[in-house]
């Protein structure tokens, strides 16, 4: 080979789907780390428009039951939903994969315990267990963080089992295999670059279940106390506003559909129409 | 033979897996710090009080004797003693687990044939317009919480137009009255999982579709009605089945919410009741009444899987 | 007379991910007359499926007939409504799709599908119906012809499967049949009989046929004109005998130079003294939990073998013998359950944990299927430099330099170091894949099937390439492809593997002369050849052979050929495990008949092996 030929510089191949990915969550987590101080007005601060105020110029989404404006009290709700969802999801997805991985390729009895306690878990419907929990471990931020990743950790760890099954079924890994690489080596270089997409679009799938989870949990007064409100919490708290047909109400609940199913859309567009979701 | 050796070792593996639940359900709802005698008396109440409601209550007990004790008694349909009201649970229990069932079979009722006829339909126009829309849709609809469909519901029918009522009750006297007090909370849960059955039943028969059996009969002049009916179809059944169960077991966390926002007197209200009051040995009997219903719907998932596939029916 | 068939300008278009259309097939024109068999040959990609489907007025999904005349029987398919298209199909025109295991529907009996045609169109009443099709059974020599009806689609094999689906084809009397690759996914000693069958069937119904197929030897067995298709264009038509003696076309002629038999290479001489690169003695492997000994499932049994420095040997046998396992136990990817191995006179660990990387290194092993083989997330550079960093300990500028000259010594330019494994074609992954276990320097390739999902000539290249570094390098190979010729053209030494058992080992020469092992006999008389006539030549005996399936012998110990073995001796095969004999040909074989019976047995229809042997053995054999 001639010395002229041309040098191409090493691609970095992030495909496209997953920079997209990134710079969305990216977007919600500033919100969430931001919001407070993007707010017109303080969480508390009661505005001269009384309660259940309709949309304006000066309240664009009105005012809730206590006349506070709406928008602060949403943006100020974001760190709760989006914050606390993300977090947990990580958590979760952290430890979905490292033990799937675990699984995969150790097989044996640590697989056979993962999976029938995976099994176990996942079979109590999310909402139940999360009841459960707050009955018994009360409502504090970290007890919410923890039972929304421990109640997503089975089905990240299924996923991850079976991405890493099937790519450890794969002749590349025989051949490294065979060349006498390492289990490290294996898991970190020829697994895991393979189940990034996936195990990030199921990220962002599993994010979508735990904000819902978690809102559900605020809507039912059982999730993150007052004075904190996350946009569950919002929508319950003005719930009687219902009869007057107030933006209070519905606004907060819009906010979380426009935050999950712009994150659903998204992946179903990157992964194809085909696959399933299972909460 | 090998049949059903499947199903028997998946049905075993259920009851496995239900009683490690009983077991997180139990140690979970124990390891209260206070225990219930508190919950009941209060803080101030006297040592003899305490130590008497200890012993009524068998608290005094060792853990794993009262596991098994509480376990003997769900069995035998007696789950203890509720702490709020002095109740037997499964008095309490039993006309909110009918009122649940109701909703549930009625929301099935309706969820179901739509679901199907909707994911039919968008596979058999795959890339249309109509696909298209259906698709988005129900992508749209498993992200949006309940809460949302319901509050929309609620102002739209019961605030504005004063078609329906806010509140629900299981009290059916008449058509008109059913449809006022019903609708609402059967449509808020129906569309919740029809929007995933509509998916997985599309995906399943697509999966079918693109096979080459079906392209062979289209090669022996099969018309698309029958290519459908007789070629398509019965091989999809089996995924087919398995969605609409698995989906069905989407309906426990959905009735959860429903039931609270209509204020419908069923199983998941109670439950939510007990929570607030901490009322653990009713939290726990829902809990596990909730967790049985959800592996039977996964095991006949299963079972349809199982026995839909010729290869396994016959050898 | 009109012909049957009547193409014209015919252009298919398809439309990929980005919405552009593009021409697969284009300015396609031929004609069919009545009772002709016409052959469609032609590698992937070149169109010929599709312009197979085009006749029955259908394109794949994505795909669009775009311009041209199809005419059948008068009939102008492109105009036809959609009830009248369907009439047509399966009516007129009848399909015999590649894969008859995917295309029958697993969820219903056999006969349903095949009477489907008939009843749909309510031209036979039930009873009819399935009489004709038992009848058709029996014209296509399936066995139980009255029973297998009843089947499903997963009780069948897959040759029968393929018969089947012509019965199926021929149940509405077509005037054309469609026969798409019906033999490309079977096994050669599978292939000869329902080959065989298809042919009768057609021969005595004067069925008019086209059929697709990618191998020139079993086109020449079928066919009475053949179109010759590259990239979906036509590159030359003519009468089988023409086609194959005169080609005109430079294509046809590189196809017809990939089947020409290549001269064997020199057996390299025997060096009793010195000690083989790897000995292999009473290899007993298989899947599942060790019990008394034996796995679970066991799939070698006893298998000796040896391979010196710089010598090949292939090994050969059909799907399930063993061949793939045989290189997993080698590489110690599948540690043995026992037996020995030795490289270079030290003993082998079975398990790759407790082998040296030395070791390691000396021995690669390539995989069959270059796709799932290469890393997709990995470039090619970083595939190739792994090796270089993992066995040398080379630094980061040593291993740009070696990856590049790996490049060239597998014929690749430099410029493919940054594409991944799916932006290369197939034969570039496969040579990738060859370089990467170049990397290591070895002592042993084991090549598995390495040529098996390549066209032809994309193919013997490849093999070019391996005997080429054999000579630069001094590499020893094992061989390992279900192709009597790949194997042949490739090495020096021969081994015949049947359900684990090798049934004949010894210089490629000596394997391939008679007297040989019933199996290898049966093999070497299946591989299709380009003589017209050849299908007709092989007996009944071979037939029969081909026919019937593999059962267990009973006990693991015993002969596994003997449900099917023509030659088996009741009483002794069943009883006793066979002897391994050093023939006077040089080989050694695994059976209870001596030489002298053999010769007699294999001589008895030895008309036919005269007729199909090459005619250096039989001069030999005069001799």
């Amino acid at each position: 080979m001639s010395a002229a030929a041309p040098i191409t510089a090493p691609r970095r191949r992030i495909p496209a789907a997953v920079q997209i990915g990134i710079a969305l969550v990216l977007f919600w987590a500033t919100l969430a780390a931001f919001g407070p101080y993007l707010a017109p007005y303080s969480a508390g601060y009661v505005v001269n428009a009384g309660p259940f105020a309709p949309m304006s110029t000066a309240y664009p989404l009105g005012t809730d039951y206590l006349g506070r404006d709406m928008l602060s009290r949403i943006l100020h709700g974001a760190r709760y939903t989006v914050g606390v969802a993300l977090l947990a999801t990580v958590l979760a997805c952290l430890a979905g994969t490292t033990l799937g991985l675990l699984a995969a390729v150790r097989r044996g009895w640590i697989d056979a315990l993962i999976s029938r306690a995976a099994d176990a878990l996942i079979s109590i419907p999310h909402l139940m267990f999360a009841l459960v929990v707050v009955a018994a471990f009360g409502t504090s931020l970290p007890v919410l963080v923890l039972m929304a990743a421990v109640s997503y950790v089975p089905g990240s760890f299924r996923i991850s089992r079976a991405l890493a099954l099937d790519i450890n079924a794969m002749d590349f890994i025989q051949v490294a295999r065979a060349r006498g690489e390492g289990t490290a080596y294996i898991l970190r270089e020829e697994i895991l670059p393979n189940m990034l997409f996936p195990v990030m679009t199921d990220l962002g799938l599993r994010f979508v279940f735990v904000v819902l989870l978690l809102s559900g949990l605020s809507f039912l007064g059982l999730g993150i106390q007052p004075p904190n409100a996350d946009w569950g919490a919002l929508v319950r708290e003005n719930i009687v506003g219902i009869y007057e047909a107030a933006p209070a109400v519905v606004v907060p609940a819009v906010a979380i559909a426009i935050l999950t199913i712009g994150i659903t859309l998204l992946i179903d567009g990157l992964s194809g129409s085909n696959h399933e979701i299972v909460r | 033979m090998l049949m059903l050796g499947m199903i028997l070792r998946r049905v075993c593996g259920g009851l496995l897996t239900l009683l490690v639940v009983s077991v997180v359900v139990f140690v979970g709802a124990s390891i209260l710090p206070g225990d219930a005698t508190e919950a009941i008396l209060g803080q101030s109440a006297s040592p003899e009080a305490v130590a008497g409601l200890r012993q009524a209550l068998g608290l005094d007990l060792p853990a794993p004797e009262r596991y098994l004790r509480w376990l003997a008694g769900l069995l035998t349909g007696d789950p203890g003693i509720s702490l709020i009201n002095r109740m037997p649970i499964g008095q309490l229990i039993g006309p909110r687990l009918t009122n649940s069932l109701f909703l549930a079979a009625l929301t099935a009722a309706v969820a179901v044939p739509l679901a199907l006829l909707l994911g039919v339909t968008s596979a058999i126009w795959r890339g249309t317009a109509y696909d298209r829309v259906t698709n988005i849709t129900a992508v749209s609809l498993v992200s949006v919480p309940e809460f949302l469909l319901a509050t929309i519901g609620v102002i739209l029918f019961a605030v504005q137009l004063r078609w329906a009522s806010a509140m629900a009750t299981p009290v059916v006297d008449s058509l008109g009255g059913a449809l006022r007090t019903l609708a609402l909370p059967v449509l808020t849960l129906s569309f919740g999982i029809m929007a995933q059955m509509v998916r997985m039943t599309r995906a399943a028969l697509l999966g079918v579709l693109d096979s080459s059996y079906i392209e062979m009969a289209r090669l022996k002049g099969v018309r698309p009605a029958r290519l459908v009916l007789r070629h398509a179809l019965p091989n999809a059944a089996g995924p087919i089945a398995n969605a609409v169960a698995l989906n069905l077991s989407s309906l426990l966390g959905g009735v959860i919410i429903v039931e609270v926002i209509f204020s419908y007197p069923g199983l998941a209200k109670l439950a939510v009741d007990a929570v607030e009051t901490r009322d653990m040995p009713l939290v726990q009997a829902c809990a596990m009444i909730f967790c049985a219903a959800f592996m039977i719907l996964v095991l006949a998932a299963d079972l349809c899987s199982i026995l839909s596939n010729p290869r396994l029916r016959v050898r | 007379m009109t012909p049957l068939v009547e193409v014209s300008g015919l252009r298919v278009t398809a439309t990929n991910d980005r919405g552009a259309e593009t021409d697969i097939v284009r300015d396609i024109g031929f004609t069919v007359a009545r009772g002709e068999v016409l052959a469609l040959i032609g590698e992937s990609g070149s169109g010929k499926t599709t312009i197979a489907l085009s006749l029955l007025g259908y394109a794949r999904r994505g795909c669009r007939i775009a311009d041209g005349g199809i005419r059948v029987g008068g009939a102008d398919v492109r105009a036809l409504a959609p009830a009248e298209l369907a009439r047509l199909r399966g009516g007129q025109v009848a399909y015999v799709a590649q894969s008859a295991a995917a295309a029958f529907n697993p969820s219903q009996r056999l006969m349903d599908q095949v009477i489907e045609g008939v009843r749909m169109r309510g031209l036979m009443s039930r009873a009819n119906a399935e009489a004709k099709a038992r009848d058709l059974f029996r014209a296509l020599a399936l066995p139980e012809p009255d029973r297998i009806g009843a089947r499903f689609p997963h009780q069948v094999s897959g040759g029968q499967l393929q018969r089947l689906m012509a019965a199926m084809a021929l149940m509405t009397d077509p005037d054309l049949v469609v026969f798409d690759e019906p033999t490309t996914a079977l096994d050669v000693t599978t292939q000869v009989e329902v080959l065989r069958a298809f042919r009768e069937a057609v021969r005595e119904r004067k069925t008019t046929a086209i059929y697709v197929s990618h191998d020139l030897a079993v086109v020449a067995q079928v066919a009475d004109r053949i179109v010759v298709l590259r990239d979906g264009a036509i590159q030359e038509i003519g009468a089988t005998a023409q086609i194959l003696s005169g080609p005109a076309d430079p294509y046809t002629q590189s196809l017809l130079a990939a089947h020409a038999p290549k001269p064997q290479p020199p057996a390299a001489p025997r060096d009793v003294a010195v000690a083989p690169l790897l000995e292999v003695r009473g290899l007993v492997a298989g899947y599942g939990a060790t019990w008394q000994g034996r796995p679970a499932a066991p799939v070698l049994h006893d298998v000796d073998l040896e391979i010196r420095a710089g010598s090949a040997l292939g090994v050969i046998g059909e799907s399930g013998s063993g061949k793939s396992t045989l290189a997993r136990v080698i590489a110690g990817l599948l540690p043995a359950t026992s037996g020995m191995m030795r490289l270079d006179g030290e003993r082998l660990a079975p398990a790759l944990a407790s082998r040296g990387r030395e070791e390691l290194r000396r021995i690669q092993i390539v995989f069959q299927a270059a796709d799932t083989a290469l890393n997709p997330a990995h470039s090619v550079e970083r595939i190739l430099s792994r090796p270089l960093a993992f066995y040398h300990g080379l630094s980061r500028s040593e291993q740009r330099r070696r990856v590049r000259r790996l490049l060239d010594l597998v014929r690749l330019p430099a410029s493919l170091l940054d594409r991944l494994p799916t932006e290369l074609s197939g034969g570039q992954k496969t040579r990738v894949n060859l370089a990467r276990a170049l990397a290591a320097e070895p002592a042993l390739l084991l090549c598995d099937e390495v040529t098996a999902s390549l066209d032809t000539v994309v193919g013997a290249a490849i093999l070019d390439l391996l005997a080429e570094l054999r000579s630069e390098l001094g590499l020893a190979l094992m061989f390992i492809s279900h192709d009597l010729k790949t194997v042949r053209a490739v090495c020096d030494e021969v081994m015949v593997l049947y359900a684990g058992q090798v049934m004949e080992r010894g210089t490629g020469q000596a394997v391939m002369q008679a007297p040989q092992h019933p199996y290898a006999d049966l093999l070497a008389a299946s591989v299709p050849e380009l003589r017209p006539g050849w299908l007709d030549s092989i007996d009944e005996t071979r037939l029969a052979e081909a026919r019937s399936r593999f059962s267990f012998p009973g006990s693991p110990d015993l002969c596994a050929f003997i449900s099917r073995c023509a030659a088996r001796a009741p009483g002794l095969c069943d009883a006793a495990p066979p002897p391994i004999r050093r023939f006077a040909k040089g080989s050694d074989i695994r059976c209870h008949r001596t030489e002298q019976e053999l010769v007699a047995l294999q001589s008895k229809h030895g008309s036919v092996s005269a007729a199909i042997l090459p005619l250096k053995r039989v001069v030999k054999r005069a001799l």
